[in-house]
């Protein structure tokens, strides 16, 4: 699609991450899907809380701000609810959003804010230098589980979706072109958007999304999902994805008679979420991970509700003015 | 029964409906005042609610009260000791005569005097009034639930209903008592109970009902009192509770700056009222976020300011504890924004239906690193709009979080409002940076007058930039860790606090040669004053300075201080304004009066303490 804007109309000054870091990818790839979606730059605001990746804003030529650690989500929403006419992105990592600011990771999903949340998830708290994150798995070594971690990690999308989430998608930083579609979905949809975006950390997490992380890989233990079209993936798309009772499997196409028509058909629009979270919490080496948009439902925005409630209750009440207001009280005179 | 009625001209009277917090004391007690303001007494109300969510009924804990001081004059406080107590049962009688002066007339529903009654309000014997030392002969004792069951007999009413009456029977009989224009009342109640006539008509039929008994028996055991009214400043008025005021500042704030007015808010005791005030006014545009906690709250709030909204977070001091760090980014990111804490008695969560002034210290320094932040502190539940207004203006026009430090007393006390003109408020013009700066602007470019940073709201074409947490260059903006840039900045923050002008620090009373001054601040000013003043009748030379104004503090502030031979600082916690002055002005140690019991000053009691003061 054709904008009067380039990528450079995005890009501000020089970043500082450490060669290799994920956060370059993926910083690239959203000047360019910015400059596909056209939105000019002063109508935009990219608010971070405090991590690695929440630097970004600094290299953004937008409005924007680099705020305190967890929060991104909840000034975020005074942004945007403040001045809906704004697109405002939030991007924090995975110790930002889900750590330290989980609470408003879910409300903000849960209220369905029109906000494009990013999660740069790199499964590690780099800034501080190597803790382990809660989306390290269980048994991770790092500085402050040197005999490995003894606790869960969260799906980010389990998360999304148990917050009533209404976008749920995912792409590799390396991966430019699924990246763009991503953010670009995310922008066209109305309501709250999450991107979970897999990067690698070079210096404390070295390789924690290797199966994915380059092309080859991606297409030995990924599937790209598109809206309509068949679960299929392999380097050959030669392996779909079929239901099987409760849950789903993976084939081989022409094994035992299976062809393209028993492959599922990927519906990002379905209400109901129980087989796209299926899709999303696949792991390897038995599944292959979900790429592209996961869910993406349409549903009232909270933003939108609270203009609408104003405009409804304007057009309801006789009082406009602080004058007027006054004089809805009893009021007596004194001469 | 007295065949003749004494009447009694007062200046001023007190009246403490209590009972049962399901008994409607507070609806009894605001139609009181209401119904007294509107013939022109001045007014002063302090609602006192039990601590228990839901306390066992006729329990000694879950007695709620409400006072209301009508004065024909200026009343600064609702008072100490009330004329009239009404105790609608053993336990509203057990707990709440220590409120009442020694001759003050009591109204007592005898029904709720019953030996189950008694048992629960830990009577043990079946004379109460002889258990507590009560002279029979003041007390107005009436069975008010079964005067009020024959009233509503034919009514069709469910008999829980119909119980749900007997407050307005006590208020009937308070009407006489004080001579009150009925109209007044029904008025409120079909305005109250507009969807619900038959309830209104039932309310008004007891009102009635009470009212006559009070006439038909001249049961006023003592005399009915009457209370001219001479108004001094001509206008149109209104009741308004701290709380209701501090909304509609900020609404007048909002519309007189031309900007969306957010509140970030969470509920907590005693600050939702702000919530539910504000989240009323959407026709004036008025967007309240109910956030997921405190920290959303602000953080959304401060969201909001960069977004160029005028952005408000509302709470009291344990909200203030979540809020500090989201507190601190509006500082150095320099955005507008307004802070209220209605202050409750703490710490942690403490007492949060009581009054304090302890939070002081915590809104000043409770932040990390070099954190000046304007704090204003509202005087009277009245003076709440006009500190809320300032406290607008003051964030907008110098770019910084403001705190504007209320409390209980005051929030849900409430007083007679002249409505504001708003024409006659100072305009509120934030600094917005001018188009001719575009191309050269950066985000901590100063006003050279009062070092204050212009504003870019995000939609403006070129001034795209970017706030944070994170020290910037003063010239740049970009990230810096420079240590010169980082003392500069510091030094430039502060300095754009301490130029805020405020209005210079009044003394009251005997200014020119008083032997003691008393200071204090905020919601203390009615007690500190009403003490003064009869220490003053009593001929001794005392004056007044309060403080509204504490970050920065007024310009004249040690020149008043110094003034005097002896100063006391008075207020409701150890000894916070004292050690801000301190620490303020060279060489100052004032005396100290401090209490933290959660209550209301007693004035008698400051009168005692000054006066011994004195004689020292």
């Amino acid at each position: 699609m054709e904008t009067k804007y380039t990528a450079q109309d995005y890009k501000k000054g020089q970043p500082r991450w450490c060669p290799g870091c994920g956060d370059h990818f993926f910083l690239a790839a959203l000047h360019k899907a910015m400059a596909e979606i056209g939105v000019a730059p002063h109508n935009i605001a990219v608010i971070s809380g405090i991590g690695c990746s929440s630097r970004l804003p600094h290299y953004m030529n937008t409005y924007g701000m680099n705020t305190i650690h967890g929060r991104a989500a909840a000034i975020a929403t005074g942004c945007k609810v403040a001045n809906p006419e704004l697109s405002v992105w939030q991007v924090s990592g995975d110790g930002d959003g889900l750590a330290i600011g989980g609470n408003h990771f879910i409300h903000a999903n849960r209220r369905n804010i029109n906000l494009n949340m990013i999660l740069l998830n790199n499964r590690i708290y780099g800034l501080t230098k190597g803790q382990y994150s809660p989306t390290s798995p269980r048994g991770f070594v790092s500085k402050s589980s040197p005999y490995g971690t003894v606790e869960d990690p969260f799906r980010p999308a389990e998360l999304c979706f148990g917050a009533r989430g209404h976008f749920f998608a995912r792409a590799v930083a390396t991966d430019a072109p699924g990246t763009v579609e991503i953010l670009k979905a995310a922008h066209a949809h109305k309501g709250a958007s999450v991107c979970e975006i897999l990067q690698n950390c070079v210096i404390f997490n070295d390789g924690t999304h290797d199966s994915v992380y380059n092309k080859e890989g991606r297409a030995k233990n990924a599937i790209y999902l598109r809206h309509g079209e068949p679960m299929v993936f392999g380097a050959n798309n030669e392996y779909g994805l079929m239901q099987e009772g409760f849950g789903i499997k993976v084939v081989k196409l022409g094994e035992n008679g299976i062809t393209i028509d028993d492959i599922l058909v990927h519906d990002a629009h379905c209400e109901d979420n129980t087989l796209q979270l299926k899709l999303a919490l696949m792991e390897g080496p038995d599944f292959p991970i979900a790429l592209g948009v996961i869910r993406d439902v349409e549903a009232p925005t909270y933003d939108e509700a609270v203009e609408e409630q104003i405009a409804e209750v304007k057009g309801k009440k006789a009082y406009h003015t602080f004058e007027e207001l006054l004089l809805t009280n009893d009021i007596w005179e004194v001469k | 029964m007295s065949e003749q009625i004494i009447v009694k001209e007062r200046d001023e009277v007190i009246v403490r409906f209590s009972g049962d917090s399901g008994d409607g004391m507070q609806l009894a007690g605001n139609i009181f005042s209401t119904v007294s303001a509107t013939v022109g007494n001045d007014i002063c109300t302090f609602p006192d609610y039990p601590a228990d969510i839901r306390a066992p009924q006729g329990s000694l804990t879950g007695v709620s009260g409400f006072q209301v001081h009508i004065g024909s004059g200026k009343v600064y406080t609702p008072g100490d000791l009330c004329d009239v107590l009404v105790a609608m049962n053993a336990a509203a009688l057990k707990t709440q005569y220590r409120y009442a002066k020694p001759d003050a007339a009591i109204i007592i529903d005898t029904d709720s005097f019953g030996p189950a009654d008694l048992k629960k309000a830990a009577f043990v014997t079946e004379d109460p009034l002889a258990e507590m030392n009560i002279d029979a002969d003041r007390v107005i004792a009436c069975p008010i639930t079964q005067m009020v069951k024959d009233c509503l007999a034919d009514s069709g009413m469910e008999p829980k209903a119909v119980l749900k009456c007997r407050n307005m029977f006590a208020l009937g009989l308070v009407c006489w008592l004080f001579d009150r224009d009925l109209e007044v009342a029904f008025n409120y109640l079909r305005e109250k109970f507009a969807k619900k006539p038959a309830v209104a008509e039932a309310n008004i039929k007891v009102i009635q009902a009470g009212y006559d008994y009070g006439h038909n028996t001249h049961s006023s055991a003592t005399n009915v009192y009457r209370v001219e009214t001479k108004h001094k400043v001509p206008g149109r008025y209104m009741d308004i509770t701290g709380n209701k005021a501090t909304a509609y500042g900020f609404i007048a704030a909002a519309e007189r700056a031309g900007l969306k007015l957010y509140l970030g808010s969470y509920p907590i005791t005693p600050a939702t009222d702000v919530l539910h005030e504000l989240s009323k006014h959407k026709s004036l545009g008025v967007t309240t976020v109910q956030c997921e906690d405190e920290i959303a709250g602000c953080a959304s709030a401060v969201g909001a300011a960069f977004a160029g909204a005028l952005a408000v977070t509302s709470t009291s001091g344990p909200g203030i504890c979540l809020k500090s760090e989201a507190m601190n980014l509006a500082v150095i990111m320099e955005l507008p924004l307004v802070v209220l804490d209605v202050q409750r008695g703490g710490p942690a969560t403490g007492l949060p239906t009581k009054s304090e002034q302890t939070d002081l210290l915590q809104v000043l320094f409770g932040r990390n690193g070099e954190s000046p932040m304007p704090v204003l502190a509202a005087t009277s539940p009245t003076d709440c709009f006009d500190a809320a207004y300032m406290a607008c203006k003051m964030a907008l026009e110098h770019m910084t979080p403001v705190v504007l430090l209320t409390d209980a007393f005051v929030a849900n006390g409430s007083g007679a409002f002249r409505l504001p003109n708003l024409a006659e408020y100072a305009p509120i013009n934030p600094p917005y940076v001018p188009e001719e700066l575009k191309g050269t602007w950066t985000p901590y470019q100063r006003q050279e007058e009062n070092g204050v940073r212009y504003w870019a709201v995000p939609g403006r074409e070129g001034f795209q930039h970017i706030l944070g947490g994170l020290e910037k260059d003063n010239k740049t903006g970009a990230i810096s860790t420079d240590p010169e840039n980082h003392d500069l900045m510091t030094r430039l923050r502060q300095q754009k606090i301490d130029a805020i002008p405020v209005p210079d620090l009044v003394v009251e009373g005997d200014a020119e040669d008083a032997d003691l001054l008393i200071v204090g601040f905020g919601g203390t000013y009615g007690h500190l004053h009403a003490a003064m003043d009869e220490m003053r009748s009593a001929g001794k030379k005392v004056a007044l300075a309060h403080f509204k104004y504490i970050n920065p503090l007024p310009k004249n502030t040690a020149e008043v201080l110094r003034k005097y031979p002896k100063v006391v600082v008075a207020e409701q916690n150890a000894g916070q304004l004292a050690a801000w002055l301190r620490m303020k002005v060279d060489g100052f140690v004032p005396c100290q009066y401090n209490e933290v019991k959660g209550q209301p000053f007693v004035s008698s009691q400051l009168i005692n303490a000054f006066t011994k003061l004195m004689e020292e």
